[in-house]
């Protein structure tokens, strides 16, 4: 009897942890304002069909440092990235002898927009494909270079480059066209699927718990729109399939290849949660 | 490391004012005190361990820089200015190489 006491008595005391805990991990109110000049949608209304009532960007998740180094492009490591992307931008490679500029000239201008519109549908392969394999693709067929192995050589500077062409543009999915809704099924049962020894699914945190802490870390919705994103853990840009592979490790479950099936799916599905958010490319996360 | 540093310096400003000055160079600064996983053998130290900038050839400001700074050092500082010139910015390589840059500024 004295047993079952203590059991209730504990548990009463581990609810109301709990509840603190949760009161004192929301997501901050405050707005992004890059340069106190363009003003970013970090909190936007969901699309028709999505789980969430309010989709937030992770950068409501972050201390006031972190979130203090995104809203200041001068001060924003990733931006050392960008820079190094548009060197990229303007080199001559391949048997074409040819540049991205070659024939796309400013990327101002004519990557604008593009970067929130990725995955896209791609009728040769019969699958989406993101920014990355656009580039490689690129490479391949128009400037006859070298495809860029998984986040070797130009391909981060380049996709974060490009991305950063959209900034404060909200993230709008083209799911008309081709097999792009059955990818997104696809996406969408990846994305609810537990996996791994913690059994875990992507909802399990990112839908179930966003705004609470995990050990030291603030859970956010997991949106994808500031990516390739600095993370002050790693020092350098980190591409989206370098984060699902990561987060999948950390479930402690074998994880699939970058550019993959599951994990273009994934990419896809995880971007349309993201519909509206504007691009924050180069993002700063913890 | 051919890094391009970020500079961010006022191009204008009145004589008296005090400006402020923002640096940011890309390093990898290796603490020097981790593992190789695969050898198990420490990785040398390689950081920027000093900076100095100048204005008009007298320091404004400078110092030294240990390993516990991170990667892609950012220093902000504030400067008097009273005449027109050029600030020349030096970060200094633990191998002993310089990165140099510089900026004017006109003061009216």
């Amino acid at each position: 009897m004295s047993k079952k006491i203590t059991l209730v008595k504990y548990s009463a005391i581990s609810a109301v942890v709990l509840f603190a805990a949760s009161a004192l991990a929301e997501p901050v109110a405050d707005k992004l304002v890059i340069d106190d000049e363009l003003e970013m949608m970090t909190r936007v209304a969901p699309p028709e069909g999505h789980p969430l009532s309010e989709i937030i960007s992770g950068w409501h998740y972050r201390t006031p440092e972190t979130r203090a180094l995104e809203a200041d492009s001068f001060q924003n490591p990733g931006m050392l990235g960008v820079e190094l992307g548009e060197e990229f931008w303007n080199k001559v490679e391949g048997t074409a002898g040819k540049s991205c500029a070659s024939c796309h000239d400013d990327a101002a201008t004519s990557m604008k927009g593009v970067g929130a519109g990725y995955p896209k549908w791609h009728e040769k392969t019969g699958r989406p494909i993101n920014l990355e394999l656009q580039i490689n693709q690129c490479r391949v067929e128009n400037m006859g270079a070298e495809a860029y192995k998984f986040d070797k050589g130009g391909q981060k500077p380049l996709t974060a480059y490009i991305k950063h062409q959209s900034l404060g543009m909200p993230v709008k999915l083209n799911l008309e066209e081709g097999d792009m809704e059955t990818w997104l099924e696809k996406g969408k049962d990846m994305y609810y699927k537990r996996t791994g020894q913690l059994n875990l699914s992507c909802a399990s945190c990112h839908e179930k718990n966003n705004g609470k802490y995990i050990r030291a870390d603030h859970l956010s919705q997991g949106n994808v729109n500031g990516f390739p994103t600095y993370r002050l853990k790693q020092g350098t840009l980190i591409s989206t399939h370098n984060r699902f592979r990561g987060c999948i490790r950390d479930t402690r479950a074998e994880f699939p290849k970058a550019f993959s099936d599951p994990l273009m799916a994934l990419e896809l599905y995880v971007t349309w949660r993201g519909t509206g958010l504007s691009v924050e490319t180069p993002g700063v996360r913890q | 490391m051919a890094a391009k540093p970020r500079i961010k310096v006022p191009k204008t400003a009145a004589a008296g004012d005090v400006i402020t000055i923002k640096t940011l160079i890309s390093h990898k600064m290796e603490s020097g005190q981790r593992k190789d996983k695969k050898t198990g053998n420490l990785i040398p130290r390689k950081i920027i361990n000093k900076f100095n900038c100048e204005f008009n050839g007298n320091t404004v400001f400078g110092c030294d820089i240990d390993p516990a700074i991170s990667a892609n050092p950012f220093l902000e500082f504030s400067a008097k200015v009273t005449e027109s010139g050029t600030f020349t910015f030096v970060w200094t390589d633990d191998d002993g190489t310089t990165t140099e840059a510089s900026k004017d500024i006109t003061v009216s």
